[in-house]
């Protein structure tokens, strides 16, 4: 893996950056050069609320290689406050009492190694909010 | 546009097939759809594969495969959309012919999954998903996939029963069917109990690691009437993507890429649902069938496990889906996938089934759809006795 690919991710794994169309307010994460609703091409920059709650979640006990040591994981897809729907872990809880509707609090965390390097990439993962 | 039918098919015993090269499993199938349709040669190809390069560390499949086809400067190509791969194939080859850039092309698709550890096959295949924004978190296909099925379980009660009857029907069919991977039954007790791999999906929810291949021989109604074989005519094909990330979706339980390709079909064939005596459809997990079911409108949305259950997709069903024994059962070789729908389609058009799995009352109408990723790309196609 190389660091560039890590690095130009950098502004939506560590800042949760989003673009916002500034003609119909769609808001695209990651940033897209079209909005997919209205055609427009000009956006502004915003940053994601940093809680939702769960829509949907797996616990994933055949894990690829970068994870099999944090299997079993939960991985869950959650709605923000503002709408926004993103995928991401869901850390810092018993995998069991993970429900949907369950609110959550993005947090930055490791998020995984990559390869024999040991390169470590950072970016935000699910943590309920009663912990 | 020339009318297109399907005059030739050729498929392999699916499975771990550690004895045959990729180029071999390839060019084995396509020379039993060209034995099949008495043509002795062709205008072109077109071959459907989702990662050569992933799984056995070999792209350019247009000038291989022609090669040891033995076909001298044959135009071919290879196209790619993931497991949908050999639908787009399909597709590719009837626009074509129907175009009259070409009277008779191979359509196939074919996939070498067992030369990579259980570990690189998942990573060859979660290429299909979002690199940065799904596959980063440590998704995988079954997780993907699982994620639809709470969904649809949170919105629609689905079960963990309703889910199992989509495999042990599959199994069922599969077992009649001798190129099948899996050939046997399973219980609804044994997929309940078998082992999970991302919650609520478990092994037996999930379509095997295959290597396999499959070719079909597409050309006009007018030469396929020459040639005096049975005319199993093109009338309809729909193509339609969707996000590639899963949560870009604005409803987690339907598929809309499937919803659209079957649109676009029954609109090109002049058919509703309701002129559809079965289906093969994209079963990479018991969910998707369900899924898919509703998507294509066989059933009302949230009805497919309950539909399912009842036994309306058996081969006595009202509706019957996978007679093949689907990806679940027969295997799913990504790229070769469709293709593979297509050879179970003519078949029972034919009325040519196997082992007591050929549908009673002479069918005559069918659909089959194939889907790339977690529904990011979807291929329809209706197909009738002319």
């Amino acid at each position: 893996m190389f660091p560039s690919r890590i690095w130009r991710e950098k502004a939506q794994r560590y800042r949760l950056e989003a673009g916002k169309c500034t003609t119909c307010g769609y808001i695209a994460f990651p940033p897209r050069l079209i909005c997919p609703e209205c055609g427009a091409r000009e956006f502004e920059t915003i940053t994601l609320p940093d809680t939702g709650k769960i829509l949907t979640y797996t616990v994933i006990r055949v894990a690829p290689s970068q994870f099999t040591d944090e299997a079993p994981y939960a991985v869950g897809i959650a709605e923000l406050t503002n709408g926004v729907k993103l995928m991401a872990q869901i850390a810092d809880c018993e995998v069991e009492k993970i429900k949907v509707g369950m609110e959550v609090v993005i947090e930055f965390r490791r998020v995984q190694t990559h390869g024999s390097h040991g390169v470590l990439s950072y970016g935000y993962k699910f943590v309920p909010k009663w912990y | 546009m020339r009318d297109v039918a399907v005059v030739g098919i050729g498929m392999n015993k699916w499975g771990e097939i550690w004895t045959k090269s990729f180029r071999d499993l390839f060019v084995e199938a396509a020379l039993m759809a060209i034995d099949d349709a008495g043509v002795d040669t062709l205008d072109s190809m077109t071959i459907g594969c989702m990662t050569g390069g992933l799984f056995v560390g070999q792209e350019h499949l247009a000038s291989m495969m022609a090669d040891y086809l033995g076909i001298k400067n044959l135009p071919a190509s290879r196209v790619e959309s993931a497991c949908a791969s050999g639908g787009l194939a399909f597709r590719t080859a009837y626009i074509e012919v129907a175009s009259g850039m070409s009277d008779i092309v191979l359509a196939g698709g074919v996939e070498k999954m067992t030369d990579v550890s259980g570990d690189g096959a998942t990573y060859a295949l979660a290429t299909a998903a979002d690199q940065e924004y799904e596959v980063f978190h440590g998704a995988t296909f079954p997780g993907l996939y699982a994620l639809m099925a709470v969904a649809h379980m949170e919105k629609y009660g689905t079960t963990r029963d309703m889910l199992s009857s989509v495999a042990v029907k599959n199994h069922h069919n599969g077992s009649m069917n001798p190129n099948a991977q899996y050939p046997f039954k399973i219980s609804i007790e044994e997929v309940n109990n078998s082992v999970m791999v991302a919650s609520p999906l478990r092994i037996l929810d999930c379509s095997p690691i295959t290597d396999g291949a499959a070719a079909v021989i597409l050309t006009t109604v007018d030469i396929a009437r020459k040639l005096g074989k049975p005319i199993i005519k093109i009338i309809g094909s729909g193509h339609a993507t969707d996000t590639i990330a899963l949560h870009s979706r604005k409803d987690l339980t339907t598929l809309d890429a499937t919803r659209m390709a079957a649109k676009r079909a029954f609109d090109m064939a002049g058919k509703t649902i309701k002129d559809i005596d079965f289906a093969e459809v994209h079963d990479c997990f018991t969910i998707a069938e369900i899924i898919v079911s509703e998507s294509l409108g066989v059933f009302a949305p949230g009805k497919g496990g309950v539909a399912a259950q009842k036994g309306e997709t058996g081969l006595e069903g009202s509706f019957p889906i996978n007679t093949s024994g689907g990806l679940k059962s027969k295997g799913h070789p990504v790229g070769a996938t469709g293709i593979g729908q297509a050879v179970e389609v003519v078949k029972q058009l034919r009325g040519e089934a196997e082992n007591g799995r050929q549908l009673k009352n002479n069918p005559k109408t069918a659909l089959m759809q194939n889907m790339g990723g977690s529904g990011g790309s979807t291929l329809v196609h209706i197909l009738e006795v002319a």
